[in-house]
């Protein structure tokens, strides 16, 4: 380990040519230091520049502009096979003409390993996976999340310094995929190698990742702990792709350090909030955000500071939450509540058209910049 | 009754089968039954058969001759044997050659971007517009003393101020197989293409991403999953040119002669047809043992593609 990041992008352009012959760049001005050992992941819709980013690291395609540099050393064109990464396909891409042993095997055989110390380290990777008694096995014969192990097992043999991943999970149903996800951070954490994970699940970044990568249009929108993005998102768009959110639209009245006031012509009234950016300048036109389980209804029936009066549009029982839907001055609004006690009076419930008065609270409103 | 007939699926299948199997009862089995018999009949001297059961066709075939030098009631004459080692080499030999062209230029069109393969592919098909025997013909024109080939080879040992011989490539093998070749390419191209093209792209990247290089990658990943291509471009290959007897005829003359000429002879100039059929059984039989050891080798070609 020569280098404090396993991998670092360094103001990365990939431009592709469009059939119709526009020019576009898939991934625009990237900029991420990839920590060594660290679980990290891209997250973004399809399109989003994730999955380019990661062929670029492995190899597959080469930077337009910039340099993507591994274990410190800037990697120019060099080919795949020549950097000290692996990559987990997002179809597995697994060799159907081999045995599960054959296809975990290949990759020894490129280095010219000898035959016993091909089968040791064969056979403490499908170990490492519990894929042990299927070596003689054919891809084809394999269930969906086994095939996906044997894949893991043949990117793991070659110890690579960092094991990249491409949607290795969208093929599998959700149970096998939870399982996955646990099994895959336990396998990061045991090895302590460094895991570059593309998805376009959050919860599934949220729940395995030690940063994430938020990206949209090629660029990088937030690079974060989980806690940070979800807490504390940077503008509209992480707010509104990572959980839920409730938006208004309202205007910078005055800022300071760690409190901005917005004004909101729809509600006719001003919110305090925190501010998610450095450079507000007053009147500048911005978003404000509040997480569905972040207002409160509470029972104070009139108006006040941070206190608004709604009207139920409809309430939905899924077990663990509610989740009301209110009408606030025309903006449609949804909350989410715990049913932390258990009931089953149907006036205990949220009614429809029923006026309740919900509460905004300053340290869980965000004033963001609306992109 | 038409009632009974929707719900019975095995009724709807043997009527759905029954133009096949008619055609092949009338044009295929009772035919081929009719050789048989006409194979083990004698020629009468007027050309006709009689009808009979003898074997004296087929040992004929295999060399025993009673039209010996020095007297003799019998003796070993190879030359039907030699006729058929000949056309077995060849159709071997042009099965090579066609697999050593035919996988390099599907390769090439299967990696070359989708718009453009549509392109290539039409430009392979092109040939096959022309007639077979026109195409033998035109190479016929290339090969000849006083052809294309011998012009500009000539042109260019004027210019270089050597003495020019012009080649004799009519009427050799090498002309039959260059012929054959020829042909028969585009029936190997078209399979190895579609299963080059079944190969995912991440496969490649796979390979390479575990440390493979260009060559290595061709040997473990390409080859083994275009196998099935190979093996079906071989059996649509290997069978027609055992048979065919229009390019040795054109491009072979006298010199070349295969089991299809002796056939088209015996049935056309010898009026033999016992003699004739005898040899068409025969070239049938050697084509069905060697498809039959080479498919039992590398099956059908579907196994892998099916997956």
């Amino acid at each position: 380990m020569t280098s404090e990041f396993a991998v670092e992008m360094r103001d990365v352009v990939k431009r592709f040519v469009t059939p119709e012959g526009h020019e576009i760049a898939a991934v625009d001005h990237v900029t991420m230091q990839i920590k060594n050992g660290e679980f990290f992941s891209m997250l973004g819709s399809s399109g989003c520049g994730k999955t380019t980013s990661l062929r670029m690291i492995a190899g597959f395609e080469w930077p337009s502009e910039g340099e993507v540099f591994i274990e410190g050393r800037p990697m120019g064109h060099t080919p795949p096979f020549q950097r000290k990464v692996n990559t987990v396909f997002q179809s597995y891409a697994l060799f159907q003409h081999m045995t599960v042993y054959q296809n975990v095997a290949f990759g020894l055989e490129m280095e010219g390993a000898d035959k016993s110390e091909i089968d040791k380290r064969v056979k403490r990777a499908l170990e490492m996976v519990q894929l042990t008694g299927m070596e003689r096995r054919r891809p084809r014969q394999l269930s969906g999340g086994q095939q996906q192990r044997v894949a893991v097992a043949r990117a793991l043999v070659k110890t690579p310094d960092v094991l990249l991943l491409d949607e290795p999970l969208g093929a599998l149903d959700l149970k096998l995929r939870k399982e996955m996800q646990l099994e895959l951070k336990a396998l990061q954490q045991q090895l302590g190698i460094t895991f570059i994970y593309v998805t376009h699940d959050q919860e599934e970044a949220l729940t395995m990742s030690d940063r994430i990568a938020v990206m949209s249009k090629g660029r990088v929108q937030q690079l974060a702990t989980p806690v940070e993005i979800y807490e504390r998102p940077v503008n509209k768009f992480v707010a509104d792709f990572i959980g839920e959110s409730n938006f208004f639209e309202g205007r910078i009245k005055s800022i300071s350090k760690d409190e901005a006031v917005a004004h909101i012509p729809a509600l006719n009234t001003e919110l305090k909030g925190l501010p998610m950016s450095r450079d507000f300048v007053k009147g500048e036109d911005v978003a404000i955000s509040v997480r569905p389980e972040k207002i409160r209804i509470v029972e104070n029936k009139t108006k006040g500071d941070g206190l608004f009066m709604a009207k139920v549009l409809t309430s939905v029982y899924i077990g663990s939450d509610t989740h009301v839907y209110l009408d606030l001055e025309g903006i449609r609004l949804k909350i989410m509540e715990q049913n932390r006690i258990s009931r089953l009076d149907p006036s205990s419930f949220y009614s429809k058209d029923q006026v309740v008065t919900l509460m905004f609270m300053p340290e869980n409103t965000l004033i963001l910049k609306k992109d | 009754m038409l009632q009974r007939f929707r719900e019975n699926k095995s009724m709807q299948g043997t009527f759905l089968a029954l133009p096949t199997t008619l055609w092949l009862f009338v044009l295929l089995i009772i035919p081929l039954f009719l050789t048989l018999v006409v194979s083990f009949g004698q020629r009468s001297p007027d050309g006709d058969v009689i009808f009979s059961f003898g074997l004296h066709n087929y040992i004929r075939l295999f060399g025993y001759s009673t039209d010996c030098p020095g007297g003799q009631t019998s003796c070993f004459d190879p030359l039907y044997v030699n006729i058929l080692w000949r056309s077995l080499t060849l159709a071997f030999n042009t099965t090579v050659c066609v697999i050593l062209l035919a996988y390099p230029l599907a390769y090439f069109i299967a990696r070359a971007h989708p718009k453009r393969r549509n392109i290539f592919l039409f430009m392979v098909l092109i040939p096959l517009w022309t007639n077979f025997v026109i195409r033998v013909y035109a190479w016929m024109m290339l090969l000849r003393k006083e052809g294309a080939i011998n012009i500009v080879l000539g042109w260019f040992a004027n210019l270089l101020g050597l003495d020019f011989t012009p080649l004799e490539m009519l009427y050799t093998p090498g002309a039959v197989l260059v012929g054959m070749v020829y042909e028969f390419l585009p029936f190997m191209i078209l399979p190895i293409y579609t299963s080059l093209e079944k190969i995912d792209n991440s496969l490649y990247e796979a390979a390479a991403d575990l440390g493979a290089n260009a060559f290595k990658t061709l040997l473990r990943v390409t080859l083994p999953l275009s196998m099935p291509g190979v093996v079906a471009g071989t059996i649509l290959v290997f069978i027609p040119v055992m048979g065919t007897f229009i390019v040795s005829d054109i491009l072979g003359g006298r010199q070349v002669i295969l089991v299809g000429n002796l056939i088209q002879r015996q049935f056309l100039d010898a009026r033999d047809p016992t003699f004739g059929s005898a040899a068409s059984l025969i070239l049938m039989v050697m084509t069905l043992i060697v498809t039959y050891f080479y498919t039992r080798k590398f099956g059908f070609g579907e196994e892998i593609v099916a997956a």
